[in-house]
């Protein structure tokens, strides 16, 4: 009864909802929009004060509104370079994340293998590991691949961007076995009959086929991977510093910049919130396909 | 010989290979193909080979690393070569379970105050996530750009949407105070959200903001799968909103919403990146939840012995009631 | 047909080697390469300006002459307070940190005890020129007594007590208090509407820690035994502590609000008005930077019990400041402590105590007309005779941290009222037995 999957049209228009629905419906409705926005509008409206005004008593209302802050908050803070630093992890975070994903749930879908469960489920469960408990050994095990391989991975991007796509890689894996499982093995084979190897089949088919979830996933690893802190205050030095650590230098010895702060942080969701709604339909869909079963 | 001679390197169920399209060619070729058959029985682990490498070398070796280091005191003396750092045995275990010294006692409450605060929050998260989703359903006006307004929480990262927060919850100057004291009257005098026994409201505060937009998106793909002929029959039957709802929605909802709050559980209970950004160092104890409990008392304090043995515990906890929870919901799935 | 060619197999590993590459940076490692001018060392800088950014302003000119002096190149990075101690954790643990790095001074014993920092034998001082060019009361707080020190002092600064002129003409009081009862009255009588006596920054770990030490001193205890057992309960510990939180809880001369403040909001109120004294390490800089004059505060020292700075129970303040270390681990000790006989040099103390506002632990730097401002000369006085180091014992950050959040907890009792000894003894007994190691 489930598979017939989300969007079944009616056939005739769905009966009125009663009133008290629609009452019901706008409250709580109101009610949330409110609670989503007010923090919204505090970002917006604290960005465009002038720094005395963001430190005194509270106004709705910014009166004079300035936009100096978005100039300044370059300065304070070498806020392009850590922009740049961040963009580069993550997008490649992000593609690895991808790339290692698909083979993964490829193998997982396509093909029964002993170890097939075993591994699901380990992987599964490393999303319950506190982040803190594999903190130091991780930046221990970097140093020890430092001394022994010459390849350096504290303090530059590599190993923060292995750290990045291997977290967002039990999500990404899930989500795209469900896709890979919602697209027929009759492509597959047609595939198979035509001459190519599974590979092939890989990338001629399942993947074309599963670009919303590929998205998707890609666009998960990169904003999971935006927003992380404490290893990249831990993994990160002067020059490859993220966005994530950088900020906090707008509070300096004097001042706590909080106009700069809220300039600063406008303009680094920006990228992330796009991002998020464009794919949210594609997570939605992906999320359908994994429970359907 | 059938089964023998399938191109799936593992064993596998007859019933299942006679099932799959076009399986008898694949077992003609298959005996023409011998020598390729090792390679074919390679290529899935081949496959998930750098998935593996990638959650061994940062997943599941430090893993390993941290839950050898809870059994050593490893604390300042010993940094500098930490695998020379003297066996500790279960001592490291038996200081933080112990509930009548004060570490253990401290440990006991963050463990309290952890459970109270995922309990709530997790169950508001998954209320208003479901409520919405269920309000939004029907298309009306401005419903995309509603969708958009509850999802933008949930897009912006962690650092910068809690650090608004923090801002909005300042003793002095903040937004709350502001509309609570200054323009609404309701309190007498500016409260303290961000110490005191208010930081507790303040965190489930951050935290259901942040989260139920996850929620409200799990529920809306769930509910998409419900067939509109159900409701249909249901309100031809005479049923109400409500009863349809109790009826429809929420029984089919099951499988998802079993998912989303384990998921929810998880996240929750393991955030440090909220309090961490919301408060700095040293959260105030009604607040103090355990993610933040163990980052003081390991990386602050330098006693990572310590420090890894209560992540050791966490850890067992958090794989008790996740194996504990889905026995339970897979249960009742096949009773 | 199911056929994974060899061709397949390449393109997965040399699509995941290319990547990985192409994302790879090219940041080199943290450590220096071998001796010979021309060769480069890396130096941790903490945060001393009004922001990173200031530092990297004042501290490049001085590297750039350093280099043009010897050929050794130094690679400059400025680390926040929030992420400094952890990172020279990290480094501790990892072998792999810096030449050079500043350290908070009260941190020296518990970074000595992991024994990642080169002791300051003799042989090391001769190298930069000797131990005694240093104030001796600076170099009471490099590392633990009978131990070599594991780092030389850099900037020194103590606590005063800063005072808004007019404010307290306003008042109508004369002068600075001396005494802790002249303070409360004096809070009093300039506490009014939301102008409060006194600004304390009751949020912030280091300063309550630095306080509670200065106020349990005066009641004669040390938090430590002489042979460095935690002793944090004894009455005049917890009388001391008790004295502090309830300045705000009892006296009711610090506003409410400071109880969340650990961003130096203390010293905004100050410099705008909103307080008429402030407890701060060389405040000058971070004033002036909010449009304060010299002119408009005075400074005096911080009070004691008997009106008369001095050792003993007479102290009122602790020895504050930066030392500079050298990794143990470091290659280049040669250039490294070339690095640190340059910045310890009497010009280089005179051009960085200058621009930091804070005073050269070199004597020779000390006599310089720059450093006899009237802030100045009262911080000199105070660390000449009336400071005392923190504790120099290897427990000594898990002190600071421990006894530190269980002030900033007591101020959070405080800000409803009067705060009792027994619960000041409950947090303080709490944050002993919680000190292992």
């Amino acid at each position: 009864m489930h598979s017939l999957g989300g969007k079944v049209a009616a056939r005739r228009a769905p009966m009125a909802p009663p009133r008290s629905f629609i009452w019901t419906r706008r409250i709580v409705l109101t009610v949330l929009t409110i609670f989503a926005l007010l923090p919204l509008y505090v970002m917006v409206s604290s960005s465009l004060k002038p720094l005395q005004d963001v430190t005194g008593t509270f106004r709705w209302i910014p009166s004079p509104i300035t936009f100096s802050s978005y100039i300044q908050m370059w300065q304070t803070v070498p806020l392009a370079q850590y922009f740049v630093n961040s963009l580069i992890v993550c997008t490649c975070a992000a593609a690895l994340s991808v790339l290692v994903a698909t083979f993964a749930a490829y193998a997982v879908s396509r093909y029964r293998f002993r170890g097939r469960r075993v591994f699901t489920l380990v992987v599964l469960s490393t999303q319950m590991f506190p982040g803190i408990l594999f903190l130091l050994p991780l930046f221990l095990i970097f140093v020890s691949i430092g001394n022994a391989t010459g390849i350096t991975l504290l303090g530059s991007r590599t190993g923060l961007i292995i750290t990045y796509l291997t977290f967002s890689l039990p999500f990404s894996i899930w989500l795209l076995v469900g896709y890979f499982d919602s697209i027929p093995r009759g492509l597959d084979e047609a595939a198979w009959v035509d001459g190519c190897g599974p590979l092939r089949a890989l990338f001629r088919v399942v993947i074309p086929a599963a670009i919303p979830g590929i998205i998707t996933v890609a666009i998960y690893a990169f904003m999971t991977a935006w927003g992380e802190v404490l290893f990249a205050s831990v993994m990160t030095n002067d020059t490859t510093r993220t966005l994530a650590v950088g900020l906090r230098d707008y509070s300096t010895q004097n001042d706590v910049y909080w106009n700069q702060i809220m300039a600063a942080s406008i303009v680094v969701s920006i990228p992330v919130v796009v991002g998020f709604l464009l794919m949210q339909r594609f997570l939605v869909t992906g999320l359908t396909a994994g429970s359907v079963k | 010989m059938a089964p023998a001679s399938t191109p799936t390197p593992a064993p596998v169920h007859p019933a299942r290979t006679r099932a799959r399209a076009g399986g008898g060619g694949h077992r003609a070729t298959a005996r023409r193909r011998g020598p390729g058959r090792l390679r074919r029985i390679g290529l899935p682990y081949l496959l998930l080979l750098p998935a593996l490498l990638f959650e061994l070398l940062v997943h599941l070796v430090p893993m390993v690393v941290g839950v050898l280091i809870s059994f050593k005191a490893l604390t300042q003396l010993y940094l500098t070569q930490w695998v020379h750092a003297p066996w500790a045995g279960l001592g490291n275990y038996r200081i933080v379970v112990d509930f009548n010294g004060a570490i253990g006692q401290a440990l006991l409450h963050s463990f309290v105050v952890t459970c109270a605060f995922t309990a709530i929050a997790v169950s508001l998260s998954w209320l208003f996530g479901c409520a919405a989703a269920i309000l939004a359903q029907d298309s009306f006006r401005g419903r995309g750009l509603l969708r958009a307004i509850f999802l933008t929480p949930y897009a912006l990262p962690a650092y910068t949407s809690v650090i608004t927060w923090a801002f909005m919850f300042q003793y002095n100057n903040g937004l709350i105070n502001y509309v609570l004291h200054n323009e609404l009257g309701i309190t007498s005098s500016p409260t303290f959200w961000l110490l005191g026994d208010n930081s507790f409201v303040a965190l489930v505060t951050v935290s259901v903001w942040r989260n139920w937009p996850f929620a409200f998106l799990v529920v809306m793909a769930g509910l998409q799968s419900i067939p509109r002929e159900l409701y249909e029959a249901a309100a031809i039957d005479g049923a109400g909103v409500r009863q349809q709802i109790r009826l429809i929605t929420m029984p089919s909802l099951r499988p998802v919403n079993q998912v989303l709050v384990l998921v929810l559980f998880l996240w929750t209970f393991n955030d440090f990146t909220t309090p961490y950004v919301l408060f700095g160092n040293g959260a105030p104890p009604p607040a103090d939840v355990i993610s933040m409990h163990i980052y003081d008392a390991s990386f602050l304090t330098w006693n990572f012995g310590e420090g890894s043995a209560m992540s050791v515990l966490l850890l067992l906890f958090l794989l008790v009631v996740s194996g504990g929870y889905l026995l339970f919901t897979s249960r009742r799935r096949n009773a | 047909m199911p056929r994974p060619s060899p061709i397949a197999m390449f393109a997965i590993a040399a699509a995941l080697a290319a990547t990985v590459a192409g994302c790879s940076s090219s940041t080199s490692a943290s450590t220096s390469t071998s001796t010979a001018a021309g060769s480069t060392i890396t130096y941790w800088a903490s945060d001393q300006g009004s922001s990173i950014a200031d530092d990297h302003t004042v501290l490049n000119p001085e590297l750039a002459k350093f280099t043009k002096q010897t050929g050794i190149k130094v690679k400059l990075e400025v680390i926040g307070w929030p992420d400094l101690l952890n990172r020279i954790t990290a480094a501790t643990a990892s072998g792999q940190g810096p030449d050079v790095v500043n350290i908070g001074n009260t941190w020296s014993a518990s970074l000595q005890a992991t024994g990642a920092l080169l002791p300051w034998s003799s042989q090391n001082f001769s190298a930069i020129g000797g131990e005694s060019k240093f104030v001796s009361s600076a170099v009471g707080s490099t590392g633990a007594a009978g131990k070599p020190p594991a780092a030389v002092p850099l900037y020194s600064v103590a606590y005063a007590l800063y005072y808004n002129k007019a404010l307290f003409q306003q008042a109508g009081i004369a002068g600075p208090p001396v005494t802790w009862a002249d303070l409360i009255a004096d809070g009093k009588k300039l506490t009014h509407g939301s102008v409060y006596g006194l600004a304390l920054e009751a949020g912030s770990i280091p300063e309550n820690i630095h306080n509670a030490f200065i106020f349990a001193q005066q009641h004669g205890c040390s938090f430590f035994s002489p042979s460095g057992a935690p002793t944090y309960t004894l009455p005049g510990c917890v009388q001391g502590v008790q004295q502090f939180v309830n300045l705000m809880g009892t006296d009711k001369i610090v506003s409410p609000g400071d109880a969340e403040y650990d961003q130096n909001q203390s010293v905004s109120d100050f410099a705008s008005g909103k307080a008429a004294m402030l407890m701060w390490q060389a405040a000058g800089a971070n004033l002036k930077a909010h449009g304060m004059s010299t002119s408009q505060y005075g400074v005096a020292p911080v009070p004691v019990q008997s009106g008369v700075p001095g050792q003993g129970t007479s102290v009122d303040s602790m020895v504050a400041g930066i030392n500079m270390a050298i990794f143990k681990d470091t290659h280049n000790l040669a250039a490294a402590e070339k690095f640190v006989q340059f910045m310890t040099s009497p010009a280089e103390q005179t051009i960085l105590s200058k621009e930091y506002g804070s005073i050269p632990p070199v004597s020779a730097a000390q006599q310089n007309a720059a450093f006899a401002t009237p802030e100045l000369t009262v911080l000199k006085n105070v660390l000449a005779t009336s400071a005392v180091a923190m504790p120099q014992v290897a427990g000594e950050s898990q002190f600071e941290q421990l006894v530190g959040t269980a002030v900033k907890n007591l101020f959070a009792d405080a800000v409803s009222g009067p705060v009792s000894a027994q619960t000041v003894e409950q947090q303080l007994s709490s944050a002993q037995q919680q000190m292992t190691g």
